[in-house]
Order: structure tokens, then C-alpha cells, then sequence
């Protein structure tokens, strides 16, 4: 098979299972589940990044060769979004965001128009801009304009491990995006993960269902497989799904040139 | 619509008349709801939801995870001053009880911060008492110009601000309130607050709201329990952090379920609150407000605490010391009460490990 690598910035990635990182038990089972899972991009949240306090330090957990990506958990707007992302450069964190505007502390729903704001300001700055996003293909087309290198919709809202709720939505943006659709929020299981990837979701960001599963190094593991699978069977091509049998007598047969 | 236009709404509800109709199979309902309303949370904190309580424990541990993660947030508290004008009968620093009046000095600021800071942790909730000659909002923004070279989230736990005084500390760089109503019941509220500022019912129940507005990221609310009726206040409290996440939905809002302990003047609580009577609180405001933060101080004891981190609670104070300098300067000094968990940040740390939780230390950045 042709080798099938998942480009975003100047990365090239080969996994395409990512993994959030707020909700462990203890920091150290960041590297383990990395590990088992060949895991090559991190979100950790800026506000958790401490790097006065290396032992505790939820960034310092992170393995040297995955690329780190900070999020801005905690803006509310745009302008609190570019700050985040300029400290998580500043910090060392490198440059690329994710970019989390939340202004609904509910459901922890993003806010569409101030993260395009914040991803026009922040690509300009040459960040690579992976924008969390409710699944709208108005404010997706808008993303892609403001130079986003990914978009995130959400599956479902984050932390409820409810699965691929925004199905429809997410294969509309999969369809007319031209850049990599990846599936953060909501998935809760494995076979949700690969459900979206069969659909040709560029990759799957996952924490909830990883950090707080009884066996979250396993489980990480499961995830990493499921992603696998899902991309394999959507390379493959499936056939298309009927609900009715094939015709055994063609109806045309009779038609000859 | 303000909350106290809420509370009105609710003032004089026949709560003992609604307690006698819950039945246990609606409390089992309701464990199992998505969405709770005000009367669904009531009846959780009804007598007859008592019987169920391992029940709303189950759902409310398994909410907690997946909302906060296996984490807990840590913090400590710092008394910058215990001057004060009031005189709330249940409280240690009242103006009528002798004890050595201070407020730190700048340097003595600084020494209490390092000293903090050693720990690792990152989040301070600071205090002072009322009195705005000796506490006022320009010595707490002189306060917080100094703290936040060593913290990066600081709380404040003062006497009741106007809007734009809040926005001038939230520019210096707090980023979280703590008001407690202490009584929601206004009638109570004016029988504990004879004379002081604090007798303004309606000016403290608004605080919150004056905060948000300035630009507050979080607040944090509460009734001290053990004053009247706790199945009333916990009610309120819960409709007002409710109130709060409706009209803010961009705040972190949490609440706190502290419990009177004893002090100096020797107030003796109205109403007795029992180990279940707090966690039958702290699990129906967990499933009513699923996201809602619960704090718990250094107020309770070891083994309660040990059993809270499993039962909702998100944020718990550590280290803690509730005299003015009592780290560093003045080490045995009348505090605003006694506290029950004198563990160091470290052995609390060791604790949520081992129960398969992480100690959060740093939850926020100054930006």
C-alpha cells in the first residue's frame, strides 16, 4: 500500500489518533499511553503548563519526539485566545495551537465567530492553527479562509463519551473541506473513533475516554488500533450499504446494444 | 432579573409540605434525569432522599469524572488583614471579640507568598476582614501587585465591592470571587448581622453578580452551615449558583458547603449538620449542576475529607492557616477558626494519589 501520512504544517504523521491530556489520574501515565498507543501529537492546556514546578509539570510528560500542542482552554474570546497562544509560544511550546474559545460554561460549547477571529490573528503569526469548532461548514469555509491547518468539530460535547453525534454535519465538512477534518469531543469508544475515520475524519482527538477508562494505558491501545482500522477500511473503499438484496434478475438484461 | 428577585420568588416556599410528597421512587427518577430543575434538586435534599444516597454517590462520581477528570484542584488560603467593622455573631474576627487586630505589611506579604510558593502551589484565595479604612481596595490591589509574582490564579474572599472597584482588582490580576450569603433566609441573615456594612441582605446577595459583570472569571458561593435550616440553604445556594451559570454562562461557577467550626467568642451553631447531611448536599448539587465546582476547605476533618475527593468535591484547600501572618510572622494567633486538617500540601498531594487522583496545582494563567 502507498504510504498514507497525514500532513499538517510541515509535519507529516503517520498516527492519527491524538490525545488530550487534562483528565489522568497522574501525570505519568502521559508517556505510557503515548507508548502503547504510538500517539504523535499532545494537547495540554496552557493553563495547567507549569514549567516552575518540573515535577508536577504536565507538559514535562510529554515525550520529546510527539509535537506538543497547547490549547487555550479557559478563553472566553478571541483576544483571550491569542494571548493564551502567544504565552504557550513564549513558553516554549512551540507553534502549534489549538484553539479552544468557550463561552458557555454548560456545555462547554465553542464559539464559531471568535474562534475564526482568533485563527485569521494567529495564522498571521504563523502559527499552526488547529481550531476547535462546532460542526458548521459556514464557519469551517471561514476557517480554511482565515488559514487554519486542520478544523476540529466536535462529535459530541466534550467529555460526555456520547460518540459521533454530529455525524451528518462532520461528513458534510469532510466532503466540501479541503483540509484535514479531525473528529475532537465526544468520542467515547473505540468503534466510535473508527466510525468516524471509515467516514474519512483525518484523525480523532480523544481524552475523556482514555484518561478516566479503568485501563487507560489499554485503552489507549484499543483506540489506536480502532483509528488504524478505520483508516485502512476507508483507503479500502467500502461497498456502499443497502438495505435491500441485489436483483438476481436484472430488470435491463433484455437491452442489448 | 437579578437573584434576589429569585429569592423572592422562593421566599416562603412551603419547603416542610413538599419534603412530605417526595416519594422514593421519584428520588430514583431523578438520579437517572439528564437535566434536573430546582424542584428535582430540592427533592434530592428532601428527608426521603436520604435513603438513596448511594445511589446519587454513584451517579455523582461517575459526572464528576467525566466533566472534571481524576484531578483535584489545590489551594490555600492567606489572611491579609482581621480588621473588621461587623459583627457577625458566628465569626472569630468580629468587632466586639478581643483579639490582636493586624493586617500584613508589605514585606510580611512577600514572606507569607515565598513560603506558600515552596509548596508548588499556584492558586491563593486571599482574605481580609471589613474594613475598608484598614483593607481597602487600594492595600488589597498593593496585595495582589506583590502575590502574583509568586501565584498565577488569585482569588479574593473580601467584604462586598461596587462593579468598577472589582474591575480595577480583576486589571491588578484576580481572577475569582468567594462571597458566602452565610444565611440565605433574610430574615436570619438580619438577626446574625446586628450592626456593620454586612447588614445590607440584598447589596451582599448581589455581589456575585456585580463581579461577573466587572469581568470575573470565577465565583464561588455558599451558606455557612449550621445557621438555620441547612436543606433550605443548600436549596438556595444551588438555585443561586444556578442563577449564576444562566446569566454568566462564560464564569466558572462553583459553590462551597463549609460548615461552622468553632472560634473564638464561642458562637454555638443554630442547627446541628451531620457528615450525611453534607454529602447529601454535595451529591444533589452535583447531579443539578453536573459542571458546577464544589470546594471544600480544611474546615473538615481528615478521614471526611479523604472520603469527599470521591464524593464531588473538585477543589480542596491545602496547608491551610486562618490567622493574619500565621505562617510567618505571628504563628500563634487567635485565627477566624479553628481548622480540622492541618496536612501539609505535600501529604494531601500523597492522599488524592493514592486514591487515584491528581493534585492540580496550577488551573489558570494570569493572561
Amino acid at each position: 500500500m502507498v504510504s498514507d501520512v497525514l500532513k499538517i504544517g510541515e509535519k507529516e504523521l503517520n498516527n492519527r489518533l491524538f490525545l488530550g491530556t487534562g483528565k489522568f489520574s497522574a501525570n505519568k501515565y502521559i508517556p505510557e499511553v503515548v507508548r502503547a498507543s504510538g500517539v504523535q501529537v499532545v494537547t495540554v492546556a496552557l493553563r495547567r503548563v507549569d514549567p516552575e514546578y518540573e515535577e508536577e509539570n504536565i507538559a514535562a510528560f510529554v515525550p520529546r519526539d510527539c509535537i506538543l500542542m497547547p490549547n487555550t482552554s479557559g478563553a472566553r474570546n478571541a483576544q483571550e485566545a491569542v494571548r493564551i497562544a502567544r504565552l504557550a509560544r513564549a513558553a516554549g511550546c512551540g507553534n502549534w495551537i489549538k484553539i479552544e474559545v468557550i463561552a458557555d460554561n454548560r456545555y462547554l460549547l465553542p464559539d464559531n465567530e471568535e474562534t475564526v477571529k482568533a485563527t485569521e490573528i494567529l495564522a498571521g503569526e504563523d502559527f499552526v492553527v488547529l481550531p476547535y469548532m462546532s460542526p458548521d461548514l459556514a464557519a469551517a469555509k471561514k476557517l480554511v479562509a482565515a488559514g487554519a491547518a486542520a478544523v476540529m468539530p466536535l462529535g459530541a460535547p466534550i467529555g460526555s463519551n456520547r460518540g459521533l453525534k454530529t455525524k451528518e454535519l462532520v461528513r458534510i465538512l469532510i466532503n466540501e473541506i479541503s483540509l484535514p477534518v479531525i473528529v475532537d469531543a465526544g468520542i467515547g469508544r473505540p468503534s466510535e473513533a473508527a466510525e468516524a475515520m471509515e467516514m474519512g475524519a483525518a484523525a480523532v482527538l480523544v481524552n475523556t475516554a482514555i484518561a478516566t477508562a479503568g485501563e487507560p494505558v489499554a485503552m489507549a491501545r484499543a483506540f489506536s488500533l480502532a483509528v488504524e482500522a478505520g483508516r485502512l477500511a476507508y483507503l479500502a473503499e467500502p461497498g456502499e450499504a443497502v438495505e435491500y438484496a441485489r436483483a438476481s434478475s436484472p430488470l435491463t438484461g433484455f437491452l442489448r446494444d | 432579573m437579578s437573584f434576589y428577585e429569585v429569592y423572592e420568588q422562593f421566599r416562603g416556599f412551603d419547603m416542610e409540605s413538599f419534603f412530605k410528597r417526595v416519594t422514593g421512587a421519584q428520588v430514583k427518577k431523578i438520579i437517572t434525569k439528564n437535566r434536573l430543575t430546582e424542584f428535582d434538586y430540592l427533592a434530592l435534599l428532601s428527608p426521603a432522599a436520604e435513603k438513596h444516597l448511594e445511589e446519587m454517590a454513584q451517579r455523582a462520581r461517575r459526572l464528576t469524572v467525566q466533566h472534571f477528570g481524576r484531578v483535584m484542584m489545590l489551594f490555600t488560603p492567606l489572611y491579609l488583614s482581621n480588621y473588621c467593622v461587623n459583627q457577625c455573631v458566628y465569626c472569630g474576627f468580629q468587632a466586639k471579640n478581643r483579639l490582636e487586630r493586624k493586617k500584613l505589611t508589605p514585606d510580611e506579604v512577600e514572606k507569607e507568598a515565598r513560603m506558600i510558593a515552596a509548596t508548588g502551589l499556584k492558586h491563593l484565595l486571599i482574605l481580609t476582614g471589613e474594613s475598608r479604612r484598614e483593607s481597602s481596595v487600594a492595600y488589597i490591589r498593593a496585595c495582589v501587585e506583590i502575590l502574583k509574582k509568586y501565584f498565577t490564579s488569585i482569588n479574593i474572599e473580601i467584604y462586598p465591592l461596587e462593579e468598577e472597584e472589582y474591575a480595577e482588582l480583576i486589571a491588578a490580576g484576580v481572577d475569582g470571587l468567594t462571597i458566602y450569603q452565610e444565611a440565605y433566609d433574610e430574615e436570619i441573615y438580619d438577626q446574625l448581622h446586628p450592626a456593620g456594612p454586612k447588614r445590607n441582605y440584598r447589596f451582599r446577595l448581589e455581589t456575585p453578580e456585580r463581579a461577573c459583570r466587572a469581568g470575573m472569571r470565577a465565583v464561588n458561593v455558599g451558606a455557612l452551615l449550621g445557621l438555620h435550616d441547612w436543606r433550605s440553604e443548600a436549596f438556595f445556594t444551588g438555585l443561586h449558583a444556578n442563577y449564576l451559570q444562566d446569566t454568566f454562562p462564560e464564569v466558572e461557577v462553583s459553590i462551597s458547603p463549609p460548615r461552622i467550626r468553632p472560634h473564638l467568642g464561642g458562637f454555638q451553631p443554630k442547627v446541628k449538620v451531620s457528615d450525611k447531611n453534607l454529602v447529601q448536599y454535595m451529591l444533589a448539587f452535583r447531579l443539578y449542576m453536573p459542571r458546577g465546582g464544589i470546594t471544600v476547605s480544611t474546615r473538615e476533618p481528615v478521614w471526611l475529607r479523604d472520603r469527599l475527593v470521591k464524593l464531588g468535591a473538585t477543589r480542596m484547600s491545602a496547608g491551610s492557616c486562618t490567622a493574619v501572618g500565621g505562617r510567618s510572622v505571628n504563628e500563634h494567633d487567635d485565627g477566624q477558626f479553628e481548622i480540622s486538617d492541618e496536612r501539609s500540601v505535600a501529604e494531601m498531594a500523597r492522599m488524592l494519589y493514592r486514591q487515584g487522583c491528581q493534585p492540580v496545582y496550577k488551573d489558570w494563567q494570569m493572561i
